[in-house]
């Protein structure tokens, strides 16, 4: 990788434009707006010509590491191999040049897609139905407790308003639970790392909403309690939330719906490969079993009995509901399993979710077929426990014994030395790889979260294998190089305290 | 036969068998209890080869009409140039996570870095994130953060003339979040004014939220508002079609503390939905309220220019519990798009895209006029997109339109019709279209 040091506001000079527009052959301008409404000193944006966007952002590529450039060994990430055939569907300009309004009878093929997918997920994970209209995990996240809520609500059952959490949890389960309203109880982890079931025994009572998982865990453990804490929930009249972000390793062997969860979500730009985009965009489809399909968000598509396809948009569709009835409108006085929509949570996105996103997952599950998905769990629980017993003897094991498809450790196995989780991580990219999760999960000082997946060869992983025991050594003959570490990136260590106490957020605030 | 996606040879699923100590791929399941292992076949198609599922997708393609598209409300048909596929479509940014690395993430980092720029230059903002999920969500987003923002108010009051899917998502979150929401109805397409101030008259509103191109396609004219709510301490959100501000007034020039809206229009195609991108951005005093990522400049310790995630205390992974969103990533893809589209365009381009888009629309507006067939519905001034009221059935008049492969005239309310033009639609096109609504009957 080669340092660049342009900002695109940097190639900028007055009159270059990148693209050509041609002029203006109507007789009607904007010259004409009252000069109350307009905007009165022009934006000052870049003025460059193509070639110059072109390699500006070309050299800011390759400043980046992607899953295409190296090993991305980052725990609970599921960075795994983003198949080419699923951007050249995604990318299909018969797609792309859809408006989300179209007459449903205009877009067929669309709708068709939607519920082949829903379709193909329930099978995968054993749900009655899914949306597909979540954004990304936490948007799920987000959605599933909002049906939750109003499973709950349209019982009469307004007092369940608490939701218990793992303290093993991702951060955004508590957050997601917040802003849906709910307030948070900590469940306690065991000596196993696993949820304390005698802990969460006297959390369950007629308060309680529900409880969020993930399974495995955040420390990549099967929760074999599963089968209990759901019966013991139940009992109590809460709900299984599954948080899907670790749904990989169970993919092809291991269904939540079996395992007694009510709703989850899914990430599809982890288990379902397609790509972090830097980010985003991603997808968080939630998955309901068939008690809470009436609560499924809106829109959604619906297949009527010619089989053509219909998009349900939370108005009352029962025959003798009144004019104006539904989520938005007056009460219609349905049943709360009615699944004409009307008692659907609500609208959570501005139109059906993440369509492109939809169609690379769906591209992908359409390659694996049933013959191919029965693998995808297995081999990447096989290269997670070929990494962390190859490495055990170098690095500390906190919980040993068969991890599913990640593990944690807690820093190195010699704590003689000064040198930290940061530093390990640090040194990894200088041997060209990315470096895992730090820090997280909160359970231990110096965690150091490894997911290789299914996508990654015995050479890829034997070679990431030996540079960690490269380092576990330097560690101790070498510590300063870790400390400093790393050297041969395009820049090195940063100083994020300046960048925090005296925020630099917009190229203007650098002219100051 | 082996599977593309999968690299193991048996030989190599036996050597790590071997060092795991176990003797089977079925054995790292030792822990699973026997009754939850689904052992039935999926319920799934056949593995496809490529070519095949390439075939699915071109045979589903074909089940959808490619139309000409004159309907705006929330997504819009501007030209996407080839730049952007190109550059997106780079492994290096595609295939790349959350810059959590940013000594290897300098890249994402920095197209960032001047999408906040381009951002806070079209909206007069000081600051802004990294980007949302899209424009609605960005709303809900910012009636969140007026909340957090003013502790003592219980209300925020939101527009009826706001698009119908940005009311919506904002009536899902703050119900299940616990905001009250008033409406401000709207008088002769735009916002009621003389309603506002006397909704803002209880002194409990921690927000107000409107559009500054409402669902109408009207320009609302925002004079007053600012005052007016920041009379009573709260804050004045604007929602925007960024395309839109490169000629119409900003929020900052209407005096809004908080902006957001969806910039799919700066070169993100409509792909029936989705993935778009919602921003959001404020005023300084509010930046320790914003929720999403933010990225910001700093140097590494040899005191090179390089940029990282910042303020993350603000964050929902460090709050948790006490966290106000639970926004934990961004579309830094789509702000990709974004950034390339602006760099491309430039002020004068992005100018020129919109004196392109009214000067159509206004020829579409009074040939339809000239038809006969409709009324003025507000007669108030538009950019890109219009609405007027049907004086013939609307079914006939989508029907007949549909016919000849347009999409267009879309019921925003009882017998009121939404209309819009991009840069892409040519003098023909709408003669063409003219020609089709003639023959409607009343």
């Amino acid at each position: 990788m080669k340092y660049y040091d342009k900002l695109i506001f940097d190639l900028s000079k007055d009159g270059k434009q990148g693209y050509s527009l041609p002029s203006s052959k109507w007789s009607a301008s904007v010259g004409e707006l009252p000069s109350g409404l307009c905007r009165t000193v022009a934006p000052e944006l870049p003025q460059v010509s193509e070639l110059d966007v072109v390699r500006h952002y070309t050299n800011l590529s390759q400043m980046n590491f992607g899953v295409d450039t190296g090993f991305y060994p980052l725990g609970s990430c599921t960075m795994k191999y983003n198949p080419k055939i699923n951007e050249e569907i995604a990318a299909h300009r018969a797609f792309a040049s859809l408006h989300p309004l179209q007459p449903a009878s205009s877009v067929q093929g669309v709708l068709k897609i939607y519920r082949e997918l829903s379709r193909a997920l329930s099978a995968i994970t054993g749900m009655a139905e899914f949306t597909l209209d979540p954004f990304a995990g936490a948007h799920g996240e987000l959605t599933g407790l909002m049906i939750i809520r109003q499973y709950h609500v349209s019982r009469g059952d307004l007092k369940r308003t608490r939701i218990i959490v793992p303290d093993s949890a991702h951060g955004t389960n508590p957050a997601s639970a917040a802003v849906c309203g709910l307030e948070v109880v900590q469940v306690k982890s065991n000596a196993s790392g696993l949820v304390d079931v005698e802990d969460l025994k006297p959390l369950l009572d007629d308060t309680v909403a529900g409880i969020m998982m993930t399974n495995p865990n955040t420390l990549g453990l099967f929760e074999k309690d599963i089968r209990n804490i759901a019966s013991l929930v139940h009992e109590c009249g809460g709900l299984l939330y599954y948080d899907g972000a670790n749904m990989n390793p169970l993919m092809g062997v291991v269904r939540p719906g079996d395992m007694g969860f009510d709703v989850l979500h899914l990430n599809l730009h982890k288990t379902f490969s397609t790509p972090h985009g830097g980010g985003g965009p991603g997808a968080g489809p939630v998955g309901v079993a068939a008690h809470l399909v009436s609560h499924l968000p809106v829109p959604k598509v619906m297949e009527a009995e010619d089989g053509t396809f219909y998009i349900a948009d939370g108005a009352c569709r029962c025959p003798s509901a009144p004019e104006g009835a539904g989520v938005f409108g007056k009460e219609c006085g349905c049943m709360p399993d009615c699944v004409c929509g009307c008692q659907s949570c609500g609208q959570i996105s501005g139109f059906m979710g993440n369509f492109g996103v939809l169609l690379r997952a769906y591209t992908y599950i359409l390659m694996l077929g049933r013959q191919n998905i029965r693998m995808v769990g297995p081999l990447s629980v096989l290269g997670a426990n070929y990494i962390k017993e190859s490495l055990k003897d170098s690095f500390r094991l906190p919980v040993p014994g068969v991890c599913k498809h990640e593990f944690v450790f807690d820093g190195l196995m010699d704590q003689s030395t000064e040198v930290t989780t940061l530093d390990i991580a640090k040194r990894l990219l200088d041997y060209g790889f990315h470096a895992p999760t730090i820090y997280f999960p909160l359970l231990f000082h110096q965690s150091i979260m490894i997911e290789p997946t299914e996508t990654e060869s015995k050479e890829t992983l034997d070679g990431f294998i030996e540079i960690m025991k490269h380092i576990a050594a330097e560690a101790a003959t070498d510590p300063e190089t870790l400390k400093t570490a790393p050297h041969t990136t395009p820049v090195r260590r940063l100083d994020e305290i300046t960048a925090a106490r005296q925020p630099v957020l917009q190229y203007k605030d650098m002219c100051i | 036969m082996a599977f593309a996606y999968f690299p193991h040879t048996e030989d190599d699923i036996r050597a790590m068998l071997e060092r795991i100590g176990v003797s089977s791929l079925e054995d790292l399941y030792s822990d699973v209890p026997e009754d939850v292992i689904y052992r039935d076949q999926y319920d799934l198609p056949d593995a496809m080869s490529e070519h095949e599922v390439r075939k699915y997708f071109d045979d589903i393609a074909a089940q959808n009409r490619q139309m000409l598209c004159l309907c705006g409300l929330g997504a819009y048909d501007h030209y996407s140039p080839a730049v952007i596929s190109h550059i997106i479509s780079r492994s290096e940014f595609l295939t790349a996570y959350t810059p959590y690395q940013p000594e290897v993430s300098q890249g994402t980092l920095r197209y960032i870095f001047e999408y906040q720029s381009m951002i806070a230059e079209l909206t007069g903002m000081d600051c802004t994130n990294a980007s949302m999920y899209d424009g609605a969500t960005a709303a809900a987003e910012a009636v969140m953060m007026a909340m957090a923002s003013t502790k003592k108010k219980k209300r925020v009051l939101i527009s009826e003339t706001l698009l119908p899917q940005v009311m919506n998502v904002v009536r899902t979150y703050a119900r299940y979040n616990g905001i009250e929401l008033g409406f401000v109805p709207s008088h002769e397409g735009v916002t009621s004014y003389g309603a506002l101030l006397t909704e803002l008259a209880a002194g409990d509103v921690a927000g107000v939220l409107v559009p500054g191109i409402n669902r109408y396609g009207i320009i609302e004219d925002l004079t007053g508002f600012a005052d007016a709510v920041h009379a009573q301490k709260g804050l004045l959100i604007v929602y925007s079609d960024p395309s839109s501000l490169a000629v119409i007034k900003t929020p900052r020039e209407w005096g809004a503390d908080i902006a957001c809206g969806d910039a799919q229009t700066l070169g993100v195609p409509m792909c029936f939905g989705g993935p778009y991108i919602g921003f959001l951005a404020c005023m300084k005093d509010h930046v320790r309220k914003l929720p999403g990522r933010i990225v910001g400049a700093t140097h590494d310790v040899d005191g090179k220019r390089a940029y990282v995630l910042t303020l993350q205390a603000r964050e929902q992974h460090i709050r948790r519990e006490k966290a106000t969103s639970n926004i934990c990533s961004n579309q830094s893809l789509m702000a990709l798009y974004v950034t390339v589209y602006m760099s491309l365009m430039g002020p004068h381009g992005l100018r020129q895209v919109n004196e392109l888009s009214y000067g159509g629309a206004h020829y579409l507006h009074d040939r339809l006029m000239d038809t006969g067939l409709f009324k003025e519905a507000f007669d108030k001034p538009f950019l890109k997109e219009f609405t007027l009221k049907s004086l013939v059935p609307v079914k006939a008049l989508q029907e007949a339109l549909a016919a000849a492969g347009i999409f267009g005239a879309v019921e925003v309310e009882d017998g009121l019709v939404n209309f819009c033009v991009t840069e892409k639609v040519s003098k023909e096109d709408i003669d063409k279209v003219i020609n089709v609504v003639k023959e409607v009957k009343a």
